[in-house]
């Protein structure tokens, strides 16, 4: 199982959880494996051709996975990914 | 018994002498040799050689090693007269091994009457020497760092949340001049988290409230107050003269406005955001690491852009992101240690984690990708759909 940390905004979808676990091969995978488990991220992860939001940002480990292979990077059982959406909040 | 004076005559019969103009080339070109005053603090602090290091005679034998390692390196000590750097040339020849010393006939005196350069360090006043003392005794700052400090100028894009800690570290800091964008006023809901404003100033513009915690702190900073929105036909004007912006701004138009403009005009941006229990942090400088936008190629929805609605914050989580915005200020400003640059760090405070990211930059970034005087005004801040998004 792979751990993905979950951001603030999508906690929503989550049922609060900051960390979640999934199964998968690549990065495509275990996130398609979060939405199954919590079918409210999927849009919010997905467009509607499948690919990734371009306003979500996804990290294997340290390292951003537009820099890899995109959701064909493969993923480790004791991987992490961090889903990152921007922030702006500052007062 | 020999007199001082006889002693004197016969060291200086057994060191080898250098005129000054011969140490004149030097300065220019050392080529190995190095040039050590060798006279107290407070004449190396009046005037000395350029590039000259400083050890005093009384210090000589257990610091020389700090200032010239190599043994057979070409040393040339001077003093106010050719005396005592003949006798500490004697004691590094005879006593600590130096090979190749010399003692410069006539000191700093003959070698100001030949009309020679001199270097006059910038001094401290003894209350600045007082109040960033702690900040002298780290060699990571000292005093060269401090004077780096005290001719900064900052931009703080906000005095909220993370503006207020900033202000006031880096008042504190003894930054020079610490300019200040905010067009709102102090209201009671703010003072859980904002700092820099207090009680009593509940309803003044929040410039001037700043203006007021800054000047209490340390009146060595000038404050400039811009009581204003940050848009696309003020933000070239404002920023431009800064040395460095600290970002917290509460939206993201104005955050890609920033980007572009900073990028064009290639100025350092130490960005923070906060949500909740959450912040984020990176150093943004331009054509040396990522920007804004190869980290964040499109802002996200509204649903996804939390700064949109009414959402609440830890009130110390933007004490910590912005302390920390503070440090990296410093770090841009002294030269010292290795800035956020092309890094994202996440603090989670429920979970008491900090996870630091790699951000590349973006080959094809729209902007930073480009030579920065192709940016044209038009283009700054600009998204094709934005105006679907959230308006800030």
């Amino acid at each position: 199982m792979s751990k993905i940390k979950i951001p603030p905004v999508l906690r929503g979808s989550t049922g609060g959880e900051k960390e979640v676990a999934a199964d998968g091969d690549d990065v495509g995978e275990v996130l398609r494996a979060l939405t199954e488990q919590h079918p409210g991220t999927q849009v919010q992860l997905f467009g509607e051709d499948g690919s990734l939001n371009r306003y979500v940002n996804v990290y294997l480990n340290d390292e951003d996975v537009r820099v890899l292979d995109g959701l064909d990077t493969p993923v480790k059982p004791d991987d992490t990914l961090v889903i990152l959406p921007a922030m702006a909040g500052g007062r | 018994m020999a007199s001082g004076a006889d002693y004197i005559r016969k060291v200086k019969e057994q060191v080898k002498e250098v005129d000054p103009k011969e140490v004149r080339p030097l300065v220019e070109s050392p080529n190995g040799a190095v040039i050590v005053d060798v006279r107290e603090q407070q004449e190396f602090e009046e005037a000395h050689l350029p590039g000259a290091r400083h050890v005093p005679r009384g210090h000589l034998e257990s610091r020389i090693e700090g200032a010239v390692k190599d043994r057979s390196a070409r040393v040339v000590l001077y003093c106010a007269s050719g005396n005592r750097s003949a006798l500490a040339a004697h004691t590094l020849e005879q006593e600590l091994g130096y090979e190749n010393v010399e003692s410069m006939t006539g000191g700093i005196t003959l070698w100001k009457d030949r009309g020679y350069k001199v270097e006059v360090p910038r001094r401290l006043t003894a209350e600045q020497r007082e109040r960033y003392s702690r900040h002298l005794l780290v060699p990571e700052i000292g005093i060269e760092g401090q004077m780096k400090l005290l001719d900064a100028k900052v931009l703080l894009l906000g005095a909220g949340g993370l503006g207020s800690p900033t202000a006031l570290y880096l008042a504190a800091a003894g930054v020079g001049t610490l300019g200040i964008v905010d067009d709102d006023v102090v209201d009671l809901s703010n003072l859980g988290r904002q700092v820099v404003h207090s009680n009593d100033r509940i309803g003044i513009p929040k410039v001037d409230s700043a203006e007021q915690a800054i000047g209490d702190i340390n009146p060595d900073v000038e404050v400039v107050k811009y009581q204003t929105r940050l848009d696309a036909s003020n933000i070239m004007e404002i920023i431009e003269g800064y040395d460095v912006i600290v970002d917290g701004v509460d939206n993201f138009p104005t955050r890609y406005l920033l980007n572009d403009a900073t990028v064009r005009l290639k100025i350092p941006v130490v960005s923070a955001s906060i949500l909740g229990f959450d912040g984020q942090l990176s150093v943004f400088a331009p054509y040396e690491g990522p920007c804004y936008r190869c980290l964040y190629p499109t802002p996200p929805p509204a649903e996804l852009a939390p700064s949109c609605g009414a959402n609440g914050v830890l009130g110390a989580l933007p004490g910590v992101m912005g302390v920390l915005q503070a440090i990296e200020v410093v770090k841009l400003v002294t030269g010292s240690g290795e800035p956020l640059i092309g890094r994202l760090l996440l603090y989670e405070a429920l979970g008491t984690t900090f996870t630091d990211l790699k951000v590349r930059r973006d080959p094809e970034c729209p902007i930073c990708s480009r030579d920065p005087e192709s940016i044209s005004s038009e283009e700054m801040g600009v998204f094709p759909d934005y105006e679907d998004f959230c308006a800030g």
